[in-house]
């Protein structure tokens, strides 16, 4: 029965893409000549207006351009034309140093807020305040301070990972089994023992829930502050590709940060699996 | 009484701040002294703080006044000498069964290597008849299997004393006469000093050596200590014929039916929390202190006890 269902939901999927890829070849394939006109008139229309297509393009375009980039994506021709292999790992780079000192940050400090009650009251103003701020308003003050774009994007990384990890941690270790904790108690436990024996795994499910959250905020940001710090990054070939007017060019790119967008979900998608327990 | 005791818990009580000021009291006054190897169960309704009395003992809460004295030292805080079984089993869920148990005997012994803690863990899954699930989750487990955990997990740390605090009150009643039936054997062979919390009439009776009765909350106290008159070594199967049977146990109904409420509220002549009346109720009606004259039909008894 369910290999049923995932066949016959493959099935649809199929079905979903192929309707889709067939309506976007015919929505950008062009009615033909539109009007009989000069030829250097057209010649300055474009060929918006003389064939009726316009400069989207369509899925076989896409295609092969694609092609054409995963068959070589490592070159390096110069700053402005590298290889979109070169410039998705510059951002898979950025976005894991930026969210491997989050987790080194927030996973310790959770630890002390879920612990104490008065650390969680104290800090409590401080998360509220620096939560809602868009991760990208800090960068002029990252850039005025720091002086490099790059360690910049890392640092806007690595404060848009901070708040969910941080926030779930502390719920995470605050609501640990009030029995567990008393098994410990009884055992003599000591505290390191206590935290990293039953308060870490207890907790562990809701901390990956909060990594999880992390990584899928860190992609969506790298993107943004990649646009604004250029020199590399799968940012950065957006908004080059958009100057450069290829629209072809835009399409993979987001395509490719898709992927790789749910490439890192689901690696900790498999960690929290790891540590899920059933009750 | 006092000199032979190996638990002494003295004029303990517990208040908490009440609502519109002020403090209520759960239960206050409390005094009673527990033998070494005696199985104690405390009877009273919900209120009246008995769980509270066995976390102190656990020293998992501290009292709002008094002392317990263990052994001669006065508890300050939990103690690997004092293992609790908890209502809830409390296994940890991402550990086996093995794991469960072995954490336990690795906090009692942590200077023993790998081998030795596992040797000592197994003996112990064998003893409540677990063998061969060791490296079960406890989500793989019933509640009847999981408790069992919970049992060897407690005593393979050798405590000398084992608080239970309604252990088997979530069970169904077959596994929970098979649980209790082991418990008993465990306890006995071990002569185990156990003190364990129940609001069930027949299982203290069929536990218990001695049996404190409390009266409702709030403002609870130990209102007697019942000896239990049946012979050490008793069976499920004919308790119920022995002659102090039906006086022990209609003589417990009542007292959670009328007495525990009564008896707060007007406490009889000469009651002096510090010593509570000690009864034996049996086949003769005299040896009964403070009784109900007439005893309850045996049918309304189990009626009330289920």
């Amino acid at each position: 029965m369910a290999r049923s269902l995932t066949l016959r939901a493959s099935v649809l999927s199929a079905a979903i893409l192929a309707t889709l890829l067939a309506a976007w070849h015919l929505a950008t394939g062009g009615s033909g000549p539109v009007a009989d006109m000069d030829p250097e008139y057209a010649k300055l229309m474009g060929q918006t207006a003389v064939q009726g297509t316009s400069a989207m393009p369509g899925p076989l375009e896409v295609g092969a351009t694609l092609w054409r980039h995963l068959s070589d994506p490592f070159y390096i021709r110069g700053t402005n034309d590298m290889g979109i292999g070169i410039q998705l790992a510059h951002s898979v780079a950025r976005v894991a140093a930026g969210y491997l000192l989050a987790v080194l940050v927030a996973i310790p400090a959770g630890f002390l807020i879920g612990m104490s009650p008065l650390m969680s009251r104290a800090l409590d103003p401080f998360i509220q305040v620096m939560k809602p701020i868009s991760p990208l308003a800090w960068m002029p003050l990252a850039l005025y301070t720091i002086k490099d774009s790059g360690l910049s994007a890392i640092f806007v990384i690595f404060i848009c990972s901070l708040w969910p990890m941080l926030i779930n941690t502390a719920f995470g270790v605050a609501s640990v089994r009030r029995e567990w904790l008393n098994v410990a108690r009884t055992l003599e436990v000591g505290p390191l023992r206590r935290a990293f024996a039953v308060i870490l795994p207890a907790a562990a499910p809701t901390i990956l829930t909060g990594m999880r959250i992390s990584i899928g905020i860190a992609w969506l940001v790298i993107v943004a502050a990649e646009m604004l710090v250029g020199g590399t990054g799968i940012g950065y070939f957006v908004w080059n590709e958009w100057n450069n007017l290829s629209i072809t060019n835009v399409i993979i790119a987001i395509l490719v940060i898709g992927v790789v967008g749910m490439v890192l979900d689901q690696i900790l998608a498999r960690v929290a699996r790891l540590v899920t327990f059933p009750e | 009484m006092t000199e032979k005791s190996f638990i002494s818990i003295e004029a303990i009580a517990r208040r908490y701040p009440a609502a519109g000021g002020g403090r209520t009291t759960i239960f206050e006054d409390l005094w009673l002294p527990i033998r070494r190897g005696e199985f104690v169960c405390m009877i009273g309704h919900s209120g009246c703080g008995k769980t509270t009395v066995l976390n102190i003992l656990a020293g998992l809460e501290a009292p709002s006044e008094g002392v317990v004295i263990v052994d001669g030292t006065a508890i300050e805080g939990p103690s690997l000498d004092r293992a609790v079984i908890f209502q809830s089993h409390a296994l940890l869920p991402w550990r086996s069964v093995l794991g469960n148990v072995a954490f336990a005997v690795k906090s009692r012994w942590p200077e023993k290597d790998r081998a030795w803690i596992e040797a000592q863990a197994r003996r112990f899954i064998e003893l409540v008849g677990l063998a061969g699930s060791e490296c079960k989750r406890p989500a793989e487990l019933s509640g009847g299997m999981k408790q069992r955990v919970g049992i060897a997990r407690a005593l393979s740390i050798e405590p000398k004393i084992l608080l239970m605090d309604e252990p088997f009150s979530a069970l169904d009643a077959l596994t929970r006469g098979t649980l209790q039936d082991e418990a008993r054997r465990i306890c006995q062979e071990a002569g185990q000093t156990t003190f364990m919390i129940t609001h069930d009439v027949d299982e203290a009776m069929y536990l218990a050596d001695r049996i404190v009765l409390m009266t409702n909350g709030p403002g609870a106290r130990v209102a007697e200590i019942v000896e239990n008159p049946l012979p050490r070594e008793r069976s499920r199967t004919d308790l119920h014929r022995h002659p102090s049977y039906y006086p022990l146990r209609n003589h417990l109904i009542d007292f959670l039916v009328t007495r525990s409420r009564t008896f707060r509220d007007a406490p009889p002549a000469g009651y002096d929390p510090r010593h509570p009346p000690l009864v034996r109720p049996g086949a003769t009606p005299g040896l009964v202190a403070g009784a109900q004259p007439a005893p309850a039909p045996a049918g309304l008894a189990r009626a009330q006890g289920a």
